[in-house]
């Protein structure tokens, strides 16, 4: 079996918006998404000791590659980058599009993605995927089993749990309670470096320039604003005091 | 402007989200609701808040439980008569959306908030990066594709009728390779939190379900409820019963402490209405902070025995 697991390598600490291109900034420090640690570690589970390949596909910036190597060396077997400075500014619809096509050449009998990415909060990409590929999907996934040609999955809705089967191949996202990651071991690290890394171009990938980035998106960033305040909130750090003023905060507010 | 509203049902109603997201495009213009896999018997109510058609594709066996895939064959058929396409947030409605976006090539705007008109320009209104800035989004292709957070809009009744019109619908082969094995079956029933003035509330940054004896103690000094997030439920740790959030309660008690929560989007809609929050948690980064009145960077073993001890201390 070949399980493709879709990653993205987003800001770490605090993120803002580039006022000038409307784009988040993606300058700084960047790490692998924490909800798809979930989604490998669920990949290497259902791999355990059998011949079945984990491949982590992601699209984004040449230092996404960092993300990918913690994603080898938790013990993906090879990975792949689409970067291309045309596919900068990618929306839904033109993201989508650039993952199916690097997925594609996969063949894999099962996608993973993580919960959300944590710069985007939109999980919904899964869907779109799943749509170009041509196959189910299910999403949120607390618990998932493979057997042989299909897929079962457990999942919490806004009514309680389902539990749903897909046949195989097929596209599941996982949500971020369904396993502990595990931390890369040295030789996890050390061995990442041998594994293959491909990186893809558009043109890799059959697709031109105005499939990708804000020529293939279809939404757009028009203004940015401020937030409503929210009055005098207030922010106190350190363990000493901190039960202390926080009796004293209540009482002030007559909650006590 | 002409809108379609996703119009998710469960037992026998129409969702309250779908409802407002209703109101609010009947506000701007002409409103239409597509229902998928339930009968016309829902339209009456579809009517009243502000649509003027319903449509209505319930022959097909594979549209019977709330999967989305065929319902993006069925919304695929009716949008592209439509300026705009509206969701109101939920598990379903999101994967519906991200489906239709990839199918129509359409752009689709995600955890809106509010909708307006700017001339002849329709523009979203987004909280973006954990709330921290405020966002306005357009689209630049068609149909406008929009999913909106739960609770932006309350229902309106406008008192309307809908006229009904059945629509039958080819399915892809892929969108029936999905089976509903079984739905909707609650676990673990428990007290109910709604009511609660004071909700002490519980995530992963406990560390282990023991230790939800922390939030407890506090709750009970406080005279409160304990709440739970998703994550500590889906693992075991607390009864869904407990759950805030999207997909789960959704409180305004006078005040909330969030322990080791970090302050996820779909947990904030659940509980942004509480009275005073109040949040420690160990990552002077996390969201929680945007949106707590006091805030404290900290770890909760070390000062939520000592607060508890005080609360105590200042009630006997
Ligand atoms: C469709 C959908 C629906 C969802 N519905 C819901 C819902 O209804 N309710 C809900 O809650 N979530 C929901 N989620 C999940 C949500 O996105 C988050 O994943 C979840 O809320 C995270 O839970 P958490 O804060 O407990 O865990 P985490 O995000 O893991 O946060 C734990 C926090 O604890 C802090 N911490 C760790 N150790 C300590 C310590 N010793 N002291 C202090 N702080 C510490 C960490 O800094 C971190 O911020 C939904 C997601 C999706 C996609
Ligand atoms: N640029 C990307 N490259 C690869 N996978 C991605 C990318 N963006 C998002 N994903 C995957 O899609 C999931 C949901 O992302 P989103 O819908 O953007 O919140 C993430 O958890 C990842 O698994």
């Amino acid at each position: 079996m070949r399980i493709a697991v879709c990653v993205k390598h987003v800001p770490e600490g605090p993120s803002r918006i580039d006022p000038s291109t409307k784009r988040l900034d993606r300058a700084g420090e960047g790490a692998l998404n924490h909800f798809d640690a979930n989604a490998v570690e669920e990949a290497l589970r259902l791999k355990g000791d059998s011949d079945s390949e984990v491949v982590a596909v992601s699209l984004g910036p040449e230092k996404a590659l960092d993300s990918l190597r913690k994603a080898l060396a938790m013990g993906a077997d090879r990975v792949v980058l689409v970067s291309d400075d045309a596919a900068a500014g990618s929306d839904l619809v033109a993201t989508s599009r650039l993952l199916a096509a690097a997925l594609e050449r996969q063949e894999a009998d099962l996608v993973l993605f993580g919960q959300q990415a944590a710069d985007a909060d939109g999980a919904v990409l899964w869907a779109a995927v799943a749509e170009r590929l041509g196959r189910p999907v299910i999403s949120q996934a607390m618990e998932l089993a493979v057997d042989g040609e299909s897929v079962r999955v457990k999942r919490q809705t806004e009514f309680g749990y389902d539990t749903i089967e897909a046949s195989l191949p097929a596209v599941v996202a996982v949500s971020d309670a369904i396993n502990e990651p595990r931390y890369p071991s040295l030789k996890g690290i050390m061995g990442a470096k041998k594994k293959p890394q491909d990186v893809l171009t558009l043109a890799d990938l059959g697709l031109d320039g105005a499939e990708a980035g804000e020529a293939g998106s279809g939404t757009t960033v028009l203004a940015l604003g401020e937030p409503p305040s929210r009055g005098d909130a207030r922010k106190i750090e350190g363990d000493s005091n901190a039960a202390q003023a926080i009796v004293d905060f209540l009482a002030e507010k007559r909650l006590l | 402007m002409r809108f379609l509203v996703f119009a998710e049902h469960h037992e026998d109603g129409i969702v309250k989200n779908a409802l407002g997201v209703l109101g609010k495009a009947a506000a701007l213009g002409d409103a239409d609701a597509v229902i998928v896999g339930a009968g016309a018997d829902l339209a009456a109510q579809l009517g009243r808040h502000g649509a003027k058609a319903v449509y209505v594709a319930a022959g097909d066996d594979a549209l019977s439980t709330p999967l989305p895939q065929p319902r993006v064959d069925v919304l695929a058929q009716l949008a592209p008569d439509y300026d705009a396409v509206l969701f109101g947030q939920s598990v379903l409605a999101a994967d519906v959306a991200g489906g239709l976006a990839a199918r129509l090539d359409a752009g689709l705007n995600w955890d809106l908030v509010d909708l307006e008109l700017q001339g002849d320009e329709l523009v979203g209104k987004r909280p973006a990066l954990q709330d921290s800035v405020y966002v306005d989004v357009g689209w630049t292709s068609s149909p406008r594709l929009a999913l909106f957070r739960s609770g932006s809009f309350d229902p309106q009744e406008s008192g309307g009728e809908a006229e009904t019109h059945e629509v039958s619908v080819e399915l892809r082969d892929f969108s029936t390779r999905t089976k509903m094995l079984e739905q909707a079956h609650a676990e673990a029933e428990g007290k109910s939190i709604e009511d609660a003035d004071v909700i002490v509330a519980g995530g992963r940054g406990l560390g282990s379900p023991d230790n939800f004896t922390l939030a407890e103690e506090l709750a009970k000094a406080l005279g409160g409820a304990v709440g739970a997030t998703r994550a500590v439920v889906d693992a075991g740790w607390y009864p869904y019963s407990a759950q805030i959030g999207q997909t789960g309660k959704t409180v305004s008690p006078k005040l909330y402490v969030a322990l080791g929560i970090s302050g996820a989007i779909q947990h904030k809609v659940g509980m942004q209405g509480s009275g005073t929050i109040v949040a420690i948690n160990k990552d002077a980064n996390a969201p929680i902070f945007e949106f707590s009145d006091l805030g404290v960077v900290g770890d909760v073993h070390e000062i939520v025995p000592k607060l508890t001890e005080l609360v105590q201390a200042r009630r006997s």
